[in-house]
């Protein structure tokens, strides 16, 4: 394949992963921006997603997309109760302070990583795409006759990919409406801005928190539910995801969640296109260290702002 | 007796005992006290910063594996001699921990956790990317004939072992010597508030960044120790869940006392090796370990024991 | 000779985005003696002591102390020149020993001196009465105990200038007097600059007052100066007439 039909691909490949990232880095945005809590365990969420989607489409059977719609709906909501149970019993007790609190997600961590170990296996479990029909992408080419489109071989896309990328974007604009256009949206605004004034006004910060905890793993694990068909269920699946959110939120800037989006968008194709046309490590070597020094030079990242 | 002479007393104590257990215990125990005691100098190492400055690093695995690869790669590949393999191992760590204090120290709490963890990130997908010369996660073996000092073998259990505790027992006692001194006391101070001791005269800053080099040689000791005496370097020493693995000791052995250390990985570790019997997932009990701790019981052991009876425990 | 003016300020002036808090303020403190620093709430007090220790950076102007120009010196090489400062909002270590709380102050100048670090810390203790509390927590302390603790922070480094903010307040009546009482006792010893609402504190222990309003200097001069000047009648303690 020449260079511009493999950028395309790789372009394509990235706005995928965008995608899902988006979703990810806005849960763990959303919580630091509001609870200004590190949630070390995000990336646990996210895998519970995915192994729960293997899990409701297993017993579900039939076709798959019945499965997925169920798992769609049942399992953010399932990792959403778990986290805000989680944030009751372990983080409220601690008062979320900084170190306590990122040792406690650190405990969470392993403790949701080991016990899907013990249940699943070390096994990746794949699940079958509601539907996914190839579409094959054309190209344009200077021919003798002018502009024309060709097709070649390899440049394609599924149909699935191109509803996840669209799925993201419509859980976007939602989250959007939901955060300015609700109460509860203002809720969290008010929690985020002032917690002391908020909760002065009457506002139920402790149960805002466990809400937010809730939806930021909520997030995540819808992220997951969407990437599933295209990878697999793997008890580890966590770590990578959560390293990308936590460069896409510093990046964009801690508690701005247009700085997320752009960011995500950002990383995300820059990751795809590295990925493909250099190497994966490589790619994340480059992202590592790049956020590492955003947040020793510039703390605020993009749009953010706090420098913390 | 005066504090002073108690604590004297201890740090000699412990080292009398660990003298001592390699004669009475089986040789499976003394090969695992061998391993403990080279693991309890990297947390001693992460608990000068955690314990006793108040800054939480989550990447203390990088200088751990800088002292291990440092070690292994001039042993193996360039062929150096064991003393000066060591000593490369180590300034590699404190040089590390150099460029990393300056750079993370610019940032403070949270902040400093994510660069820490971004940085060591960084240098295990270093060390994976140079896979050719680090064989990256299989890593490689260092022969037995290249780890011996003066032709006295130190890959035998008693060479192990009394290497392992004669590096302890130093760092164990260079430790406890400094946490005593007004450096010492004024790390303390920083932790505990950091912008008084500023506004009483102290350079916080370059007392930051000096235990951050002399935390990173600890551990650079123990990662060349390691390497050393049970001749393997792998990446699996540069992944998060090594630099995890300090906080856990520390924090259940007691954040900011000096016996804390050793006594949280000889728990840790007996914990592991029977969870690992029953069961693949034996990080599980790490996660539950650190959940209850920090819930529970935030001084751990040894501060524990400090808060209710011998409050002289430095 | 040393100079009359142990610490000058020259057009200092702080600004946070729009915000002056502080502006062009000239200021001179006179060595030995007790100058109080009094104006109303948001007078810009707090913040142009703080740009004087240095733990708030100046937007414009300078700071000198004994003639030199400190205005570039991070705070702690400023305390490391001779200054000593107490927090509004009380700041110790609460989770050290009271003794440990003044060791640490006094360890910076006697660190190689085990025996001059233990009597200095027994005697500032029993200079502020604190000698009983010795071993305590000194988070465990009452507030009043804590702001004396501060105080015994400051005396332990034998400063040249000793900066209080707002030192008597959450203080008891009684411990108010006690508080005089050692201003009084360390006059001459070492140059006291108080932020001070307590008027009696301030008529019993300044030799000389600053008034400062709306981040500017309005006038300096001893108590009587003051009492007669008409800006200050104005501003701070209340015209007569008018409605």
């Amino acid at each position: 394949m020449d260079f511009g039909p493999h950028l395309m691909l790789a372009s394509l490949e990235g706005a995928v992963i965008s995608a899902i990232l988006v979703l990810t880095a806005m849960g763990l945005s959303i919580v630091f921006g509001v609870m200004r809590v590190v949630n070390v365990a995000h990336g646990e969420f996210y895998m519970l997603g995915a192994v729960l989607t293997w899990f409701i489409t297993s017993i579900v059977g039939g076709h798959p997309a019945i499965g997925f719609v169920a798992a769609i709906v049942v399992a953010p909501l399932l990792v959403g109760c778990l986290a805000a149970g989680a944030d009751r019993l372990i983080l409220k007790r601690v008062n979320y302070d900084p170190d306590r609190t990122i040792v406690a997600t650190i405990g969470m961590l392993y403790i949701i990583q080991q016990t899907t170990l013990m249940s699943l296996g070390p096994d990746a479990r794949p699940v079958e795409a509601p539907f996914n029909t190839r579409l094959s992408l054309p190209w344009f080419e200077w021919g003798e006759n002018g502009f024309a489109m060709i097709w070649p071989w390899g440049l394609s896309t599924t149909s699935y990919k191109l509803f996840v990328i669209a799925a993201a974007a419509m859980v976007l604009v939602a989250l959007w409406l939901v955060l300015t256009r609700t109460k509860v949206g203002l809720l969290m605004r008010a929690t985020q801005q002032d917690s002391e004034t908020a909760q002065a006004f009457g506002v139920p910060v402790g149960k805002v928190y466990s809400w937010v905890f809730g939806l930021g793993a909520g997030l995540a694990a819808l992220g997951a539910v969407l990437v599933v068909p295209i990878q697999q269920a793997h008890y580890l699946m966590g770590h990578d995801p959560l390293l990308l959110a936590f460069i896409v939120v510093i990046i964009g800037g801690l508690g701005s969640l247009p700085g997320t989006v752009i960011a995500a968008i950002l990383i995300g194709m820059s990751d795809g296109i590295i990925s493909v046309f250099f190497s994966p490590t490589l790619a994340k070597i480059i992202a590592t260290f790049l956020v590492a020094m955003v947040l020793v030079f510039r703390p605020q990242g993009l749009l953010g702002k706090i420098a913390r | 007796m005066t504090d002073n002479s108690k604590s004297n007393l201890m740090h000699i104590g412990v080292l009398v005992v660990l003298f001592a257990l390699f004669f009475i215990l089986p040789v499976y125990h003394a090969g695992n006290m061998s391993r403990i005691m080279v693991l309890a100098v990297y947390a001693m190492g992460f608990n000068l910063l955690f314990g006793y400055t108040g800054l939480l690093s989550l990447g203390h695995a990088m200088f751990f594996a800088a002292g291990m690869y440092g070690f292994g790669l001039t042993t193996n590949l360039g062929g150096l001699p064991v003393p000066l393999a060591f000593g490369f191992g180590v300034i590699c760590a404190g040089v590390l921990a150099l460029v990393v204090g300056f750079l993370a120290l610019r940032t403070i709490g949270v902040a400093f956790m994510i660069v820490t963890l971004m940085f060591a990130q960084t240098a295990y997908l270093v060390v994976l990317y140079f896979g050719t010369y680090t064989r990256g996660d299989e890593g490689f073996v260092i022969q037995q004939a290249q780890r011996s000092i003066a032709g006295i073998d130190l890959t035998s259990e008693t060479g192990r072992y009394f290497t392992a505790l004669l590096i302890f027992g130093i760092c164990f006692l260079l430790i406890a010597r400094l946490v005593q001194t007004p450096f010492g006391k004024t790390l303390v101070a920083i932790r505990e508030n950091e912008e008084r001791t500023r506004m009483l005269g102290y350079d916080s800053h370059r007392h930051k960044l000096k235990i951050l080099v002399i935390s990173g040689l600890f551990s650079g000791v123990a990662g060349a120790t390691y390497a050393l005496l049970f001749g393997y370097v792998g990446a699996t020493f540069a992944t998060v869940q090594y630099s995890i693995f300090p906080l856990v000791w520390v924090l259940l052995g007691g954040a900011g006392t000096t016996i804390g250390p050793l006594i949280g990985v000889f728990f840790m570790f007996y914990l592991i090796n029977i969870s690992s019997g029953f069961t693949d997932a034996y990080m599980l009990v790490v996660g539950v370990v650190l959940v209850l701790l920090t819930l529970f019981a935030p001084h751990g052991l040894a501060g524990l024991l400090r808060k209710k009876v011998l409050t002289w425990l430095p | 000779m040393a100079a009359v003016n142990i610490l000058e300020t020259r057009g200092l002036s702080k600004s946070f985005g729009g915000v002056h808090a502080n502006s062009d303020v000239d200021f001179e403190l006179a060595r030995g003696k007790v100058t109080a620093l009094i104006g109303p709430n948001g007078a810009g007090k707090s913040t142009f002591v703080g740009m004087v220790s240095g733990r708030i950076e100046a937007t414009r102007g300078q700071v000198l102390f004994e003639g030199a120009d400190i205005s570039h010196l991070p705070a702690h090489k400023r305390i490391q020149l001779g200054l000593a400062y107490t927090f509004q909002i009380t700041s110790i270590f609460a989770g050290l020993s009271v003794e440990e709380n003044v060791a640490l102050a006094a360890r910076r100048l006697l660190a190689g001196q085990p025996e001059a670090l233990v009597k200095r810390v027994t005697s500032v203790l029993a200079r502020v009465g604190l000698s009983d509390r010795a071993v305590q927590i000194a988070g465990d302390l009452s507030y009043g105990h804590q702001r004396i603790l501060e105080i015994a922070m400051g005396l332990a480094q034998e400063p040249k200038i000793f900066i209080l903010d707002e030192p008597t307040q959450g203080l008891a009546e009684s411990e108010v007097d006690d508080f005089i009482t050692l201003v009084r006792a360390l006059a001459g010893e070492t140059t006291i600059l108080l932020i001070e609402h307590n008027m009696r504190v301030v008529m019993e222990t300044a030799d000389m007052i600053a008034v400062l309003d709306q981040g500017r200097m309005l006038a300096e001069g001893t108590p009587d100066d003051i009492r007669a000047n008409a800006d200050v009648q104005a501003a701070y303690l209340g015209t007569s007439t008018d409605a």
